[in-house]
């Protein structure tokens, strides 16, 4: 086992004398070996001291101070990997726990090399090492806590690309050979993937390392279970910002205080063997980190990951198991903020497959009488809140997925619910969702879908004035930002024709109906996909996220061909002062601007809306987003 | 090759209530949950089912969660290595001190230096690695070809297998399908067999309707 047998006869050709030393080393590891492989007293002093002075060599922990050892070392290192078969689990314990603690982030190239090929071979000795091989590994998909301070530098980002790659060729390498050997790594990974507490450089390297592995061999057995627990992370991540830290973001930083027993407990994972890194005494300042931060760099290698695979032509394969996990994890998160962004930006780079399934599918969801009512009601969130925002979405979509939401909402009010004539925002809360969604959804695209005769048509057909006027009376339980805007542009449009009571700003106030639809989870105020706010990954985001400002209305900047010159006066003297459609086209480079660009279309819980329901009677100031986080000060 | 046989089982499967309107997927998942992992059930690897037929009528178990019992008959293709049986695998990588194969594509077989018995020798002809038979130089195994070998320990959870060489009737299928027959009077043969060639097991391998069928009566609990 062992050297290859190219390498050998490139050895034995390049440099013979090399080989010869080689082999005697090689040898003389054997004898050793084998010569105490027996009960500790029938070994003999002499052997006893060369095996000490072996496991001085093989050691992790000390660093090898010139080009000497080291490569004494490595040499011990190739040597060992071709007598594997040898090394027995009694008898030599303390030179495999020396070796399985290694890290190969402290060795150059070379070593390195030597290192993995011994783990490989290691591992393939049937009904010992593989798992203690595989752990080895999974354990270097990230530094040692002592380089965390710069492994992220840009310099050094090649050299962890090229770590990266060695792991991957040595875990490709060990699968060959052993072919259920990712069932193995499945558990190791699931067991040793950092929380999201950990330090973020250790955590990015890990998920960098975790998702290259993805697109190789491996891929095709674990894809799922890797991108499912990177979702998961993601998750975690997320649901550990909450909005009142973002809220007061903008000059405070939000920091979180990390459990002094959690690091203890990853420094001694994540260096076993080797130092461990006592951060105690250098005062609680590293002991702080920045979630938004981490989510953010995270995201940002979860997107990358996501373009490579597009470019590889594997996005749809991907998209598969996104959606599996975002229906068991993203879904049902309590108002996730962030993380379900990749499925955004996934469905961008291929609109008419993903954006397309991921719609439908959301759709039939909410439609679905089996599944349970909270995850209809976030996927009519999800619904509503991605046809608004996905500018990629095409608008013969749009008014299909519309389409369908108005029938079922037709169906609800005229024939499941034909009895009841009664407002009852709790009992009714999907039938409230559907219509706001619709409403949300006509918000965005309704001028969009007036520009093309045939949907136009279908719009026209919809029946939208059944539905609002119904005894349920949509209009006064749906958000009242929402309702109002929607009628002055449905109004413009000329979609209704009666003239509906609610157009009076003050009859719009009953949200306490709209906070009784939205249960305690306030599922009536859950936007999935409002503005993106985190600084890095932002980039992925933003060439196809609709903003608010850019909405073209059906009320406003009419073209000269255009038929909607008629513009109702009473809903024009209305925009002026409700702050809705003054905004201005946002610079898509300028950043300052962003923060007026996040107008009442994107609702997000805040006190500032209960208080105006509280006042009782004032015009509901336009709830606003916060301008952005900006996550940390510090440069990566 | 020795250590694939097709039972026929009578199992239960027990459902989850939140399954019971698919019940049929839920019996396959079942199932597939079981592939590619030794069972001590089954005393083997499950490796392919096909449900024969299944009752009309399930039981609904009492307790915490009432599991719908489904009764079921499947033949299952199962693979269990014990040692000393011969198996054959194909040589993935292959070394000075070891022959690493695979035996159907998903079992790891590791034989070591001091498993293959003397008569091969290592040898390397323009950088690829063979061993080489002394006494007949056609007998070679290298990467890529077919071997017999005997099972001398196995790993259950990771189906690992360890092999050896030594007996006589093990090496390269190919060479031995043709010489197996005239040799055999000269060979010990210490290891109880009941195949006669490899050439009829190869088909064997490819008509799973071909192996004795064993009768046996297992129930699974999920």
């Amino acid at each position: 086992m062992g050297i290859e047998p190219v390498r050998s006869d490139m050895a034995i050709q390049e440099v013979e004398d090399g080989y010869l030393s080689d082999s005697a080393v090689h040898s003389s590891i054997a004898e050793i070996l084998e010569r105490v492989s027996k009960p500790p007293n029938m070994v003999a002093e002499r052997d006893k001291d060369l095996y000490e002075q072996l496991l001085v060599i093989v050691n992790p922990l000390t660093r090898k101070k010139n080009l000497d050892e080291e490569i004494l070392f490595a040499t011990a290192l190739k040597a060992l990997s071709g007598v594997v078969y040898k090394i027995s689990t009694i008898y030599h314990a303390s030179l495999l726990r020396n070796i399985f603690s290694m890290c190969i982030w402290d060795y150059g190239l070379d070593t390195r090399t030597a290192l993995l090929e011994l783990i490989a071979n290691l591992a393939v000795v049937p009904d010992k090492f593989l798992e203690d091989s595989l752990e080895m590994l999974v354990r270097n998909f990230q530094p040692p806590e002592r380089m965390c301070g710069y492994i992220c530098q840009t310099r050094w980002r090649g050299e962890r690309k090229r770590i990266n790659g060695q792991l991957h060729e040595t875990l490709c390498s060990i699968t060959h050979l052993v072919p259920l050997a990712p069932f193995k790594l499945k558990g190791i990974l699931h067991r040793m993937m950092p929380t999201f507490r950990t330090r973020k450089a250790l955590l990015v390297t890990f998920v960098e390392c975790m998702l290259g592995l993805e697109s190789n061999e491996i891929g095709e057995y674990l894809s799922s279970t890797l991108l499912s627990m990177v979702v998961d992370l993601l998750v975690d991540l997320d649901v550990n910002i909450t909005w009142e830290d973002i809220l007061k973001e903008d000059h405070n930083r939000s920091i979180f205080d990390m459990e002094v027993e959690d690091l203890e407990n990853n420094a001694e994972n994540n260096s076993v063997g080797s130092q461990i890194v006592c951060r105690k005494g250098e005062g609680f300042g590293d002991l702080k980190y920045n979630m938004t931060d981490k989510l953010d760099c995270v995201m940002v290698i979860v997107c990358e990951h996501i373009k490579s695979s597009a470019c590889d032509g594997r996005l749809v394969k991907i998209f598969e198991t996104l959606i599996e996990s975002f229906l068991k994890t993203v879904l049902n998160a309590h108002k996730s903020k962030f993380s379900q962004f990749i499925f955004f930006y996934a469905c961008s780079l291929d609109p008419e497959i993903c954006g397309l399934k991921f719609a439908i599918l959301l759709t039939d969801i909410f439609v679905s009488k089996t599944e349970d009512p909270i995850s209809r009601m976030s996927a009519i969130a999800y619904v509503a809140s991605f046809l608004s925002r996905a500018r990629f979405i095409s608008s013969a979509v749009v008014s299909s997925i519309v389409k369908r939401l108005v029938e079922w909402c037709y169906d609800f009010c005229y024939v499941q619910a034909s009895t009841e004539r009664i407002k009852n925002p709790r009992g009714h809360r999907l039938f409230y969702a559907g219509c706001q969604a619709v409403m949300y959804i006509l918000c965005f695209r309704m001028r969009l879908l007036m520009d093309i005769p045939e949907l136009k048509e279908i719009l026209f057909n919809l029946p939208l004035e059944a539905i609002l006027c119904h005894p349920l009376d949509p209009l006064r339980v749906c958000l009242p930002t929402i309702v109002q805007e929607f009628l002055r542009q449905a109004m413009a449009a000329h979609l209704l024709k009666k003239p509906f009571l609610s157009c009076d700003p003050n009859d719009l106030l009953e949200s306490e109906f709209s906070k009784a639809f939205g249960g305690v989870e306030r599922l009536d105020m859950f936007f999935p996909f409002d503005p993106y706010l985190l600084k890095q990954s932002d980039r992925f985001m933003r060439p196809n996220f609709e903003f608010w400002s850019m909405v073209k209305k059906t009320y406003s900047n009419f073209n000269s061909d255009d038929d909607f010159d008629d513009l109702d006066p009473e809903s024009a003297d209305e925009g002026s002062h409700d702050g809705l459609d003054d905004e201005e086209l946002v610079d898509e480079d300028g950043e300052d601007d962003l923060g007026c660009s996040m107008n009442n279309m994107s609702i997000t819980p805040r006190p500032v809306f209960e208080m105006a329901t509280a006042s009782g009677g004032s015009i509901p100031i336009p709830s606003r987003m916060p301008a952005r986080i900006r996550p940390s000060v510090s440069p990566i | 090759m020795e250590g694939l046989m097709v039972s026929d089982a009578n199992l239960t499967v027990y459902i989850h209530p939140s399954m019971a309107n698919k019940i049929r997927g839920a019996i396959l998942s079942q199932l597939s949950s079981l592939l590619f992992k030794y069972d001590e059930m089954f005393e083997g690897v499950l490796l392919a089912y096909q449900v024969d037929g299944r009752s009309r009528s399930a039981r609904i178990l009492p307790g915490l969660v009432p599991h719908i019992g489904v009764k079921l008959r499947a033949s299952l293709l199962l693979f269990s290595p014990k040692p000393n049986m011969f198996i054959e695998g194909k040589v993935v990588k292959l070394g000075r001190e070891s022959v690493h194969a695979t035996v159907l594509g998903f079992s790891s077989a590791a034989i070591m230096l001091e498993d293959i018995r003397a008569e091969f020798k290592y040898k390397t002809r323009d950088g690829v690695g063979t061993f080489t038979s002394r006494y007949n130089k056609h007998h070679l195994i290298k990467v890529g070809s077919i071997i017999r070998f005997i099972v001398k320990s196995l790993d259950e959870e990771m189906l690992h297998i360890s092999g050896s060489l030594v007996p006589p009737n093990t090496g390269c299928i190919n060479w031995l399908s043709k010489h197996e027959v005239d040799d055999a009077s000269q060979k010990e043969r210490g290891i109880k067999r009941n195949r006669a060639n490899g050439v009829e097991e190869n088909a064997l391998e490819q008509d799973p309707s071909f192996f004795h069928s064993s009768k046996r009566s297992r129930s699974h609990k999920d």
